[in-house]
């Protein structure tokens, strides 16, 4: 019973850290329709940033957090605008190749400018482990749980009640009649790539204060991970992509519980394969069309 | 209000309007008739800034517009209703209307638009919080032509309304069509119901082939024998 309380708690603090970037591939898919590979190395990018201010500018951890986030909300912007855009109406494959590019620059370039490295992140905040029935919780989950929860919130309350929200989700369901009543496609676009960016980024100095470590390429697998996240969840649901998130880190470390460590990236996609089989548009996936 | 001169427009690899010319005076009902293909949406989406023309000139309150941003036209006061509704569902209708004000930014202009707009479809009122598709066919044209008037516009362009709606639904609609233009809203109806959209119209184009076939007021027109044989059923 402790273990499986303890598994429990390792999962939700990871799989946070999964649904906080899954939610970004689900946005970006949802309105062009793009799996945007280089979203994982976006995260990343939040952590070095992370790494760069609480060092170097001893920003203290809130600070370095919000600020990764407007940093990467930026870069997801800069990203869409000179890749991505001018392939809005070439075939879909284009910009997915682009997008796999993308990666490539963002991880290589990182790693050309800064070393291929893996370097200690800050201890920004001293762990604390809490004692509760036999199972430990620290400080630290708590936070990643507890910010990627008022994040989704956050967001959640961003596409349901606000004006830019609302156009976000007119343009993913039919972007001629959203240029229609006069929305901007291009402002919705990018504003879609600033947030699911600035929640990559969160995640990406969440995680470095959880791992303590960082690389270039910390961003490949949990990036793909991320991925099938969204896909388990529905690719398009936002909802989904958090649901997706939190089965995927506890499926995870269930996995590493039982002590099959080294099977639990092939678990994560024999349970992608079991779920498309079963449910072909992912658990809040769209099944219905519009009536006409 | 609107002067359309000299209109080329491809759709694709087709010519789909060869050098259509027409103009519509403020307060009037205009309706371009024409069958399937005759390039009526095509002249409209260009109206709309969601096609760009070939040749030509679009001119609205005497400013070129044929280069225009879709945003900037409805700014400027032309809203359209698509043909097929396209409402967004997963939206509730009262984000449909909302999305329609997009642009408006005053609030008194908001609540007048919504009044406006409840008054003309009352059973929109009441389906405020529904998911837009749900609604019939008939409330979808309803919530359609609604979200178009949120912007308040000058001039409303209107595609194909009648279309896949039952006889007693069309009806309503076209008395709406004709409230909408009496309260001061110039209108440009397109229609395949030839019949029905002449004899709301003040004037009407006939088009074949995107091409401007005959013009003249709505009576003349219901009268024409060539109009009536060929749109109107003999």
């Amino acid at each position: 019973m402790q273990t499986i309380g303890q598994q429990l708690i390792n999962g939700l603090s990871l799989g946070s850290i999964y649904a906080l970037l899954a939610l970004g591939y689900t946005m970006v898919y949802g309105i062009i329709k793009l799996i945007n590979f280089a979203h994982g190395d976006i995260y990343m990018l939040g952590a070095f940033w992370g790494y760069f201010v609480i060092n170097k500018l001893h920003f203290n951890f809130l600070f370095a957090m919000l600020s990764a986030m407007l940093f990467c909300a930026l870069v997801g912007v800069i990203i869409e605008y000179f890749a991505y855009r001018p392939l809005r109406k070439s075939p879909r494959i284009t910009a997915l190749i682009t997008a796999i590019g993308v990666s490539f620059l963002l991880e290589n370039g990182m790693t050309y400018f800064f070393t291929a490295n893996t370097r200690n992140f800050p201890q920004a905040i001293q762990t604390v482990t809490y004692h509760l029935g036999g199972i430990q919780i620290s400080n630290i989950q708590l936070l990643i749980l507890g910010t990627a929860c008022l994040l989704m919130l956050l967001l959640e309350l961003i596409i349901k009640r606000t004006k830019m929200g609302k156009a976000m989700r007119a343009v993913s369901v039919d972007p001629e009649a959203a240029q229609l009543v006069g929305i901007n496609i291009n402002h919705t676009i990018s504003f879609t790539f600033a947030l699911g960016s600035a929640m990559a980024g969160a995640a990406g100095v969440l995680i470095g204060l959880y791992y303590n470590s960082i690389d270039p390429l910390m961003g490949m697998t949990p990036g793909i991970k991320a991925f099938v996240a969204a896909v388990i969840g529905g690719i398009g649901s936002v909802p989904g992509a958090s649901l997706g998130g939190f089965l995927i880190g506890l499926l995870e470390t269930a996995v590493q519980a039982v002590g099959l460590s080294a099977y639990k990236d092939a678990v994560v996609y024999f349970v992608l394969i079991v779920i498309l089989l079963v449910l072909p548009a992912g658990i809040f996936g769209k099944k219905t069309k519009e009536k006409v | 209000m609107l002067n359309v001169k000299d209109l080329v427009v491809n759709y694709g690899a087709i010519q789909a309007v060869k050098k259509v010319s027409f103009n519509i005076q403020q307060g009037e009902i205009v309706t371009l008739i024409g069958a399937n293909g005759a390039g009526k949406s095509t002249i409209l989406h260009t109206i709309s800034g969601i096609m760009r023309p070939v040749s030509g000139e679009v001119t609205y309150l005497d400013h070129p517009i044929q280069k225009t941003a879709a945003p900037k036209i409805v700014q400027a006061g032309i809203s359209q209703v698509p043909e097929g509704r396209h409402i967004f569902p997963g939206l509730s209708v009262q984000e449909n209307l909302q999305m329609g004000a997009f642009l408006r930014k005053d609030r008194a202009h908001l609540s007048q638009a919504y009044e406006d707009v409840y008054q003309y479809f009352p059973v929109l009122k009441q389906r405020l919080n529904q998911d837009a598709a749900t609604l019939s066919g008939g409330e979808q044209q309803m919530l359609a032509m609604g979200r178009a008037l949120m912007a308040r516009p000058k001039l409303m362009l209107l595609d194909e309304p009648s279309m896949g709606l039952a006889p007693l639904f069309i009806n309503e609609i076209f008395e709406i069509i004709q409230a909408i233009n009496q309260a001061g809203t110039t209108v440009l109806l397109i229609e395949q119901n030839a019949k029905k959209a002449l004899s709301i119209a003040d004037r009407g184009y006939v088009l074949a082939a995107g091409e401007v076939k005959l013009h003249g007021t709505g009576q003349e027109l219901l009268t024409n024998s060539a109009v009536q044989k060929a749109y109107l059923g003999g």
